[in-house]
């Protein structure tokens, strides 16, 4: 298996997150596995309901998986206490949609990091403020902005400052749940750049969730598309882009808004609506939107079969329709 | 919108205090009372306990501004020391409801199972009244002054505990939290930091309000006679003896009730202006 | 205010195109705060022409949603009018000034020959009532029909945007539907009256992308089959590309450029509408073979606040091609091709 690899940083298998509702359990995710190498960046695509937000913070254990496991550097993270978790804490981090609420806003910035810091014990005194201003150049803001509280900030300024809490604990692999989607197009192409750059230069492995198919394609090395908390299919980014083999990666791409009115595309528009993951299709999950389902799709829940190097789909009609 | 960040300079706490004219008039009410009480000893023209049997029930006057009661001692200095006591009665009440409160609202906030019982006793105190509560429970432990504090910081402890609670229950689920829990910051700290530092406008409003209360009942149970000693002046125990002479000088009730109605007043101004002030929605448009 | 319940012909009507429904010229909607205005939409230009779809494109803080509000006057105070006009054409071949129209008429001409829908639909929709009783109120507020008439009406509404059982559909309310459906249930109620003209402010922007595609699929469909003109305004240029036959890109309260989609994007003729263009990531752009990527050509800086906007053009501190008459002077809408207009001096360089 591939998990045993030295290369492999993060390996996700079988995770599973239900909750309770008050109209009965709910998956949210079921059973989602990847893997993610060291230094890549690994995108999720999903609608909502697909579960790509929870299966990032279930990793990140902040919300309890309910089954499977999370494989950090050879260690189960699902595994550990809250206490043995900390030193992992600092190994992982999350950036947020939402620049608004993902600051506390009765905080100056440099607290806002400090707490970072203060919480790990990586710099005290002067030391600590350097570092706070180090931080703050590393994302494009400047020494005086640690002053200041976080409503002084635009939209994009404020998604710096949150990188910038992430990046004070020196993590190895970043989650970032929707980083850009809150911003304005201008803005979203400076902070894509930001988090490219520090990808490289740190060396950094991330998770970019995401439903914007264009921005996952442009930055991630692999994707795992999910639908109703499966996964439908995941490969190398270019594969399942230039050939995609699931029927609903297809409609995906076909229906993603291009910026260019010359570009002629396939129609493949999904009829319905997204069920309710309160009662999902029995079989395939995605069965009942498909333009090629079948009487067999409801009866088994389709194996992910590999079609390539890395590259596997969960549909049972894959080779009869798109090889 | 987003670059609105340059031109804006936070305005200076006094102008905003002067913009809001229920604020200023409280808290100028509010200074005045206090600056008496705590300076009655030069204030007063009279000791507040000098009795003066021949000067019995003397009208308000030029020598006793406020008149004299049924021991001839002057009603206006001992209104002023009265402050004192009833003053520090309404804030320590307000101090213990503020400490039990905050503390139980958070914890239930926090963890599901203490919130179970919490959420239970807090919903079966507010069921009964203020002053009843307040009733059977100096009663239950005694009358005194401590008690009467004790009695009412109890009473008063659930309406912060369901404000602290509530809040704590959405600020717990913001992103912010996450972030915290997902750098290994403590609990503890979440707490403190995190979510009690984004509650302080809501608990201090509130809290404006509890010292009111506990005032008005600190009177209502000093004058039921389940307060404070008789001898000792507080504006209710000075109203419960002028009770009896109604009639006949009413000036005894008269002037202590009317402190009370203007600290009262003053702080409900105070809590209102409060409001306002801390209420971002309200003050981005200024 | 200063405007007439009645408002006749006038002279200047007659400068509206026949093949324009409507045309807004140099509108201004300022928002006036104590001694300080915000001017949301400040001179801004636009012409919609029957039976197609202009979309209006900015980012934040451009005044695209202002300036649909202000044409269907429906601004919240304080904003208002200060200047400009809209011209528009009704049913019956008048030409109506929207700027200065009295109540009444607007109210009779909101809904029946200009109708609006909203980026999220669960709030623009009575909760309390169904969604066949809003259809019905709507049609019968404009027309003289009967309930059964009326029932009748908001059952093919329902029909025509492609509700599955839309005979139980009528009988339910907003929360018991998806977003998809409450858009959709959003356009049938638009709809309702026939309109002339629709104006959409991101109607799929807080839908996923395969209900987006849906949506405005049924959008294209309508526009066809009832012939009516769209004002769509949106912040994504690929819904832009996929729905709009004329574009307007909106700057910090103006127009800054208005073409043809396909001149648009084949030939921008003015650097912020170019930069926008090319800080999308375009995976066939951006990526080598070898998968390597490439770094987008993000606009630097931030939009600039409406309340502090800079003296001259009001793009020029964030734009690659500035010179010193650029922070004079605001620049003018120039011709930069055919119907292609552009408030660039500098757009022969591009």
């Amino acid at each position: 298996m591939r998990s045993s690899d030295n290369n492999v940083l993060l390996s996700v298998r079988g995770l599973v997150k239900q909750f309770a509702t008050k109209s009965g359990p709910v998956k949210a995710v079921d059973g989602v596995s990847f893997e993610v190498g060291r230094g890549q960046i690994l995108g999720i695509v999903g609608e909502s309901g697909s579960g790509k937000t929870t299966a990032g913070r279930a990793v990140l254990r902040l919300v309890e998986p309910t089954s499977g496991e999370a494989v950090f550097d050879g260690v189960d993270l699902f595994g550990l206490s809250e206490k043995e978790l900390r030193p992992y804490r600092r190994r992982m981090q999350i950036i947020f949609q939402d620049p608004y609420s993902s600051l506390n806003p009765r905080m100056r910035v440099g607290d806002i990091i400090g707490e970072a810091i203060d919480t790990h014990g990586l710099a005290k005194g002067a030391a600590r403020r350097v570092r706070i201003e180090e931080l703050l150049a590393r994302v494009g803001l400047s020494a005086e902005h640690a002053r200041r509280y976080p409503n002084e900030f635009s939209g994009g300024q404020r998604q710096r400052i949150g990188i910038a809490r992430a990046l004070a604990v020196e993590p190895e692999l970043i989650i970032a749940d929707e980083p850009v989607s809150a911003l304005d197009v201008s803005v979203q192409s400076q902070v894509l750049n930001l988090i490219q750059e520090l990808q490289r230069e740190l060396g950094l492995t991330m998770v970019f969730i995401s439903h914007d198919l264009t921005v996952v394609e442009y930055l991630c090395d692999e994707i795992v598309v999910l639908y109703l908390g499966r996964v439908m299919e995941k490969g190398p980014s270019r594969a399942v882009h230039a050939a995609p083999r699931h029927p609903y990666t297809r409609a995906l791409l076909a229906t993603a808004p291009i910026p260019d009115p010359t570009v002629k595309r396939e129609r493949v528009i999904l009829q319905g609506d997204i069920p309710s993951p309160l009662d999902p299709p029995s079989g395939c999950v995605f069965r009942t939107r498909c333009p090629h389902a079948t009487e067999a799709c409801a009866k088994v829940v389709p194996p992910a079969e590999e079609v390539g190097p890395g590259h596997s789909v969960a549909c049972i009609r894959h080779a009869e329709l798109f090889s | 919108m987003a670059a609105a960040s340059d031109a804006y300079a936070p305005p200076r706490l006094l102008t905003l205090i002067l913009q809001r004219k229920t604020l200023a008039v409280g808290l100028l009410i509010l200074a005045v009372v206090t600056l008496l009480a705590v300076l009655a000893p030069l204030v007063a023209p009279y000791s507040p306990s000098k009795l003066s049997i021949v000067n019995r029930l003397k009208p308000p006057g030029a020598e006793w501004f406020f008149g004299t009661d049924e021991f001839g001692r002057d009603i206006f200095s001992r209104t002023i020391y009265a402050g004192q006591l009833s003053l520090l009665v309404g804030a320590a009440a307000t101090a213990f409801a503020c400490v039990v409160g905050i503390a139980l609202g958070i914890v239930a906030g926090f963890f599901r199972k203490a919130d179970a019982l919490v959420s239970r006793v807090v919903d079966a105190m507010m069921a009964f009244p203020d002053i009843l509560l307040a009733i059977a429970l100096v009663a239950a432990l005694g009358p005194s002054l401590a008690t009467v504090i004790v009695a009412l910081g109890i009473v008063y402890a659930p309406r912060l505990a369901r404000i602290v609670r509530a809040s704590t229950l959405v600020i717990r689920e913001l992103p912010y939290v996450e972030a915290a829990r997902a750098l290994g910051v403590p609990t503890w700290r979440i707490m403190t930091r995190h979510v009690l530092r984004n509650l302080v406008s809501p608990i201090l409003v509130q809290a404006t309000f509890i010292f009111a209360y506990a005032m008005l009942a600190e009177a209502g149970l000093s004058f039921l006679g389940v307060g404070v000693s008789p001898e000792i002046p507080t504006w209710g125990t000075m109203i419960a003896s002028g009770r009896q002479y109604v009639g006949q000088a009413d000036w005894m009730t008269v002037f202590p009730g009317i402190a009370i109605v203007l600290t009262v007043l003053s702080l409900q101004l105070v809590g209102d202006g409060l409001r306002d002030l801390l209420d971002p929605r309200l003050r981005k448009d200024l | 205010m200063a405007h007439s319940a009645a408002v006749p012909v006038r002279p200047e009507a007659a400068m509206l195109a026949d093949d324009v429904m409507l045309k807004a010229d140099d509108l201004q909607t300022h928002f006036i705060m104590g001694s300080r205005a915000a001017k949301s939409v400040d001179g801004v230009s636009l012409t919609v022409r029957r039976g197609e779809t202009l979309a209006v494109v900015g980012e934040s803080g451009s005044g695209k949603s202002v300036t649909s509000l202000s044409i269907m006057r429906l601004l919240a105070h304080p904003g208002r009018i200060v200047g400009g006009r809209i011209l528009y054409r009704l049913r019956d071949g008048t030409v109506v000034d929207l700027a200065t129209t009295g109540q009444k008429l607007m109210r009779s001409i909101r809904g029946r020959e200009i109708a609006m829908i909203f980026q999220e639909p669960m709030t623009s929709l009575n909760p309390l009532f169904t969604v066949g009783d809003q259809i019905m109120e709507m049609v019968r507020l404009h027309e003289p029909v009967s309930r059964n008439e009326a029932r009748a009406r908001a059952l093919e509404m329902l029909e025509l945007v492609e509700i599955p059982a839309a005979a139980k559909r009528l009988d339910q309310y907003p929360h018991e539907m998806s977003g998809g459906m409450r858009q959709r249930v959003m356009i049938a109620l638009a709809l309702a009256c026939r309109p002339a003209l629709l104006i959409a402010d991101e109607p799929t922007t807080a839908l996923d992308v395969t209900i987006q595609a849906q949506i405005l699929d049924l959008m294209r469909r309508l526009q066809r089959e009832i012939g009516m003109s769209i004002l769509f305004v949106t912040h994504n240029l690929g819904v832009v590309a996929e729905i709009a036959h004329e574009v307007a890109v909106m700057y910090a309260g103006r127009v800054v450029e208005q073409a043809s989609v396909t001149d648009l994007f084949a030939r921008p003729k003015h650097p912020y509408t170019k930069g926008l263009l090319a800080c999308i990531p375009d995976p066939k752009r951006d990526r080598a073979t070898d998968g390597s990527r490439r770094m987008l050509d993000p606009i630097p800086g931030s939009v600039p606040s409406i309340m502090a906007l800079p003296r001259g053009c009001s793009f020029a501190p964030r734009c690659p091609l500035v010179e010193p008459a650029c922070e004079a002077e605001p620049p003018v809408l120039e011709r930069a091709g055919v119907n292609h207009l552009t408030r660039c001096r500098r757009h022969e360089l591009l």
